[in-house]
């Protein structure tokens, strides 16, 4: 019992939360050096490839997981128990402070930091009166006694200094609460294709544990149009300078379908969930054709951008001929004149499209029960048939088969990540509160004042005022001196 | 839109008269400095504190014990270190209006706000740290702090114009928000004032040490060469205090601005993106340094650590982080 207690007085020390505070800005360091698998799960991959030792090690250390790690989680779950059971004590000291009076004042003034004196013949119990008024119009709670008077200012301070751990509290609390009860989904879409609001339809899909797919809102939306420019020429030649996508809506399946442009900075916000504009891309239009001219494929392929020149890789794949078929290569934009350096677009909007592809010929590996990518192949069973570059409207005959691929255009396509964070407005409320907290826990002065009467040696009285600063705020010197000149007595003589 | 070419010359003239401006005012304090007065003996807190000043304050006498000394007057003396200080103060002044100039016209020149890369943000850091060391200088003698703001002034504008230089141009898409004009305008003020909260709280450490010294009977050292110039450690160090103390809450602020800006642009408010972690570690490194002041045993020099770590967080942040580290942030326009 004794050492529980010892322990509970130690954890809500100010030390130990010093010293949990420091631990917890160490804790994130390495989130910050080690790529992490909430936001770059494929730079993780390519890290634990690149450092087939210590990949592992710093693995089990959660270091690709750091704000997801049992030690991290450890840490701010002490600092959440250290700042509650400081807090809360300190909100019914405080509360009872408020409520009450200031403190007696004490016998010898002159000790003070600030100390004034000076002889009068007023009579103590009329000054101690008018005293006790005129300081209470400046906002100083005020007690007096017999011959004292105890003031006491600037309570805000504390109320603001617990408003703001409070609000730390809070903020810990939405940030767990929307993690638990959200979701968070990626998902590619064409230019004239749509997207319902169905699990199945996600590329990426992460919910957290108390949110189930089925209470997705049932709405969708069909990509009307994506429109980017870039800038021509200057240092910054090819830097993104506007994108945004045009997007029918319809908010629920029985609802009109509505206009809405989603661009970066610029979200799509409907029952309950948020629609993002996070990414985008080409996808080159292929018809393929047997030899007798029947189409066997006709869509626009996703393919994914490799440089800030949107030169992208994808794959066509085509299970239903025999052998199977497979294409596999680049869009460029704007095709270089010079291909020393292999197919690498020139510059990212589609001035000069052109595609540049290798056909395959085998088997595509669908059938191995292996989830596949389907941004490449796998071409461990096939025999590579022959390399093109393409124009739109060009055709390409592949040989020995008299299969046809025609590359009659493009189409864009964006990336929208689609989320839902319930909590979101208690953690941006906690954060405006504690904002307000700390101003005024950081910048109101919290100032004690006092009066005092003794009958002076040679008749009349000796008045002396004083006052003390809690904190390190400037002008206690000001304050009290003009606290004083409020005291009204008679000057002597 | 179009970039103004004159305007964004113009941009690049005023940045390079700041430039001049400033080592003009480096080379004063530092004269100013050297000769000014030396005070004979590095008087200890402890002593004081003890001694008590006498004040009139209107009709009333006033007896002021202060729990740290009231301002010491170091003000570079006379006669000539006083002149030099006066000349490093005017053209820090110069230099100031230069640089705001400079960021004026290149906002002009792209009909933008002008935080939209590294160089950009450089000038606004370093416009931001020499306006408040002006404005501070306004209601109380800072010329003895002069030479420790122009230098980290001119190395910032140095590898601004060096390194991070980019030509005037449009944003990336991105930054096309007005959350992020008052996230960054935010941020770059308190990183101007935490340059001068750095500068006092390491000024406070050299005084200290020479202070230290003195108080167990041993020769000033070799600190006491600048702690001889500078007020008194106490002074320095409760005017470090007060300056992160204001500034906490901004950068409070700055980085909820910042989160509420991720919300509308990547679909969360909070990601520990890299930029994001050292923010947070900044706020961490301050906030201690606020309870490391209120906790016994910490206050002092450990505290003024925690605060020049809470200084190297921003700086890490600014430099490593932009350049070397991936992440969502990748606007440095490098
Ligand atoms: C996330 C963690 C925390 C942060 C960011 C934080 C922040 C702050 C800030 C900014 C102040 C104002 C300092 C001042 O008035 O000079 C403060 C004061 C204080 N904090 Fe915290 N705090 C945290 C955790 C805690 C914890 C866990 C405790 C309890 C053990 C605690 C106890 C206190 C106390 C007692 C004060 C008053 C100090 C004073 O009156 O000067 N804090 N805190």
């Amino acid at each position: 019992m004794e050492t529980l207690r010892w322990l509970w007085r130690q954890l809500t020390s100010m030390r130990i939360a010093l010293i949990l505070l420091f631990l917890l800005a160490l804790a994130s360091v390495p989130g910050s050096i080690f790529p992490q698998r909430g936001t770059s799960p494929l730079r993780v991959n390519e890290f634990l490839k690149d450092n087939p030792t210590s990949g592992p090690i710093l693995d089990r250390l959660y270091m690709f997981d750091v704000f997801a790690s049992p030690w991290f989680a450890s840490i701010y779950l002490l600092l959440f128990i250290s700042l509650m059971g400081c807090v809360l004590p300190r909100a019914v000291e405080h509360y009872k402070e408020m409520r009450g009076l200031p403190p007696e004042a004490p016998r010898n003034l002159s000790r003070l930091p600030v100390h004034l004196q000076w002889n009068s013949n007023s009579a103590a119990d009329q000054v101690i009166k008018e005293t006790q008024i005129a300081w209470s119009k400046r906002g100083w709670r005020v007690r007096t006694g017999d011959d004292w008077v105890s003031a006491e200012k600037g309570y805000s301070r504390e109320t603001g200094n617990l408003l703001f751990h409070l609000s730390l509290l809070v903020l810990l609390i939405a940030v767990g609460v929307g993690g638990i009860a959200g979701f968070r989904g990626n998902v590619i879409v064409r230019e004239g294709s749509g997207f319902a609001n169905n699990v199945t339809q996600y590329d990426t899909f992460t919910s957290g544990r108390s949110y189930s797919a089925d209470k997705l809102p049932p709405i969708s939306f069909k990509l009307e149009n994506f429109i980017s420019s870039f800038q021509r020429g200057g240092q910054q030649n090819g830097a993104p300078r506007e994108f945004y996508a045009d997007l029918l809506v319809k908010d629920d399946p029985s609802a009109e379908p509505r206009e809405f442009r989603v661009e970066v900075n610029h979200p799509l916000r409907t029952a309950g969930i948020t629609v993002y504009l996070v990414g985008h891309g080409y996808a080159p239009e292929f018809t393929i054709r047997d030899a007798t001219g029947n189409v066997l494929w006709q869509d626009a392929a996703v393919f994914l951008p490799q440089d800030a020149g949107f030169t992208s890789s994808g794959v066509v794949k085509i299970p239903d001929t025999v052998p199977q078929l497979g294409l596999q290569g680049y869009f460029l934009p704007t095709v270089s004149a010079d291909f020393s350096n292999g197919p690498i677009s020139e510059f990212p909007a589609a001035d000069d499209p052109g595609v540049y592809i290798s056909a395959w010929q085998g088997d595509l590996g669908l059938d191995s029960g292996m989830p596949q990518s389907v941004y490449r192949l796998d071409t461990k069973n096939m025999e590579r048939i022959g390399i093109e570059e393409l124009a739109p409207g060009e055709t390409w005959t592949l040989p020995n088969s008299g299969m046809t691929v025609e590359f009659t255009g493009y189409r864009q396509w964006a990336t929208f990540a689609i989320t839902r964070d319930p909590a979101k407005g208690w953690a941006l409320g906690a954060a405006i509160s504690s904002i307000v907290g700390l101003s005024l826990s950081l910048l109101i002065p919290r100032r004690r004042a006092w009066l005092r009467v003794t009958p002076a040696a040679g008749g009349g009285n000796l008045f002396e005022v004083a006052g003390l600063s809690k904190t390190e705020a400037p002008g206690l010197a000001d304050e009290i001196s003009h606290l004083a000149n409020l005291v009204n007595t008679k000057k002597e003589n | 839109m179009t970039v103004n070419e004159t305007l964004a010359q113009a941009s690049n003239a005023m940045v390079y008269g700041a430039i001049t401006v400033f080592t003009g005012s480096m080379v004063a304090f530092s004269i100013s400095l050297a000769k000014g007065r030396r005070l004979e003996a590095l008087e200890t807190s402890a002593q004081r504190t003890t001694a008590s000043h006498q004040v009139r304050m209107g009709s009333t006498e006033t007896l002021i014990k202060p729990a740290v000394s009231t301002s010491v007057s170091v003000d570079g003396g006379r006669g000539e270190g006083r002149r030099a200080g006066n000349i490093g103060m005017a053209l820090t002044w110069l230099g100031t209006i230069l640089l705001g100039l400079a960021i004026t016209f290149r906002g002009l020149s792209v009909g933008r706000w002008p935080l939209g890369n590294m160089y950009e943000f450089s000038l606004a850091a370093g416009f931001a740290v020499s306006l408040v060391y002006c404005v501070m200088s306004l209601t109380r003698d800072l010329r003895w702090l002069g030479l420790f703001i122009t230098i980290p002034v001119l190395l910032n504008l140095g590898s601004a114009i060096t390194v991070l230089y980019a030509e005037s141009a449009q944003l990336v898409p991105a930054l096309n928000s007005y959350w992020l004009l008052i996230h960054v305008a935010a941020a770059t003020v308190c990183i101007g004032a935490f340059t001068v909260g750095a500068a006092l709280s390491g000024l406070y450490l050299v005084a200290q040490a020479a202070e230290d010294r003195v108080t167990n009977g041993l020769a000033p050292g070799r600190s006491a060469a600048i702690a001889q110039r500078v007020p008194a450690a106490d002074r320095l160090d409760l005017l470090a205090y007060r300056i992160h103390a204001f500034m906490f809450p901004i950068w409070t602020f700055a980085v909820i601005a910042g989160a509420i800006w991720a919300e509308a642009a990547w679909g969360r408010y909070w990601g520990w993106d890299p930029k994001e972690t050292w923010a947070f570690i900044t706020w961490v490194f301050y906030a201690a340094y606020l309870h490391a002041r209120a906790t016994v045993g910490w206050r002092g020099r450990k505290a003024a650590y925690i605060a020049l770590a809470g200084y190297g967080a921003i700086i890490f942040n600014y430099f490593i982080v932009n350049i070397y580290v991936q992440g969502l942030h990748s606007y440095s326009g490098l």
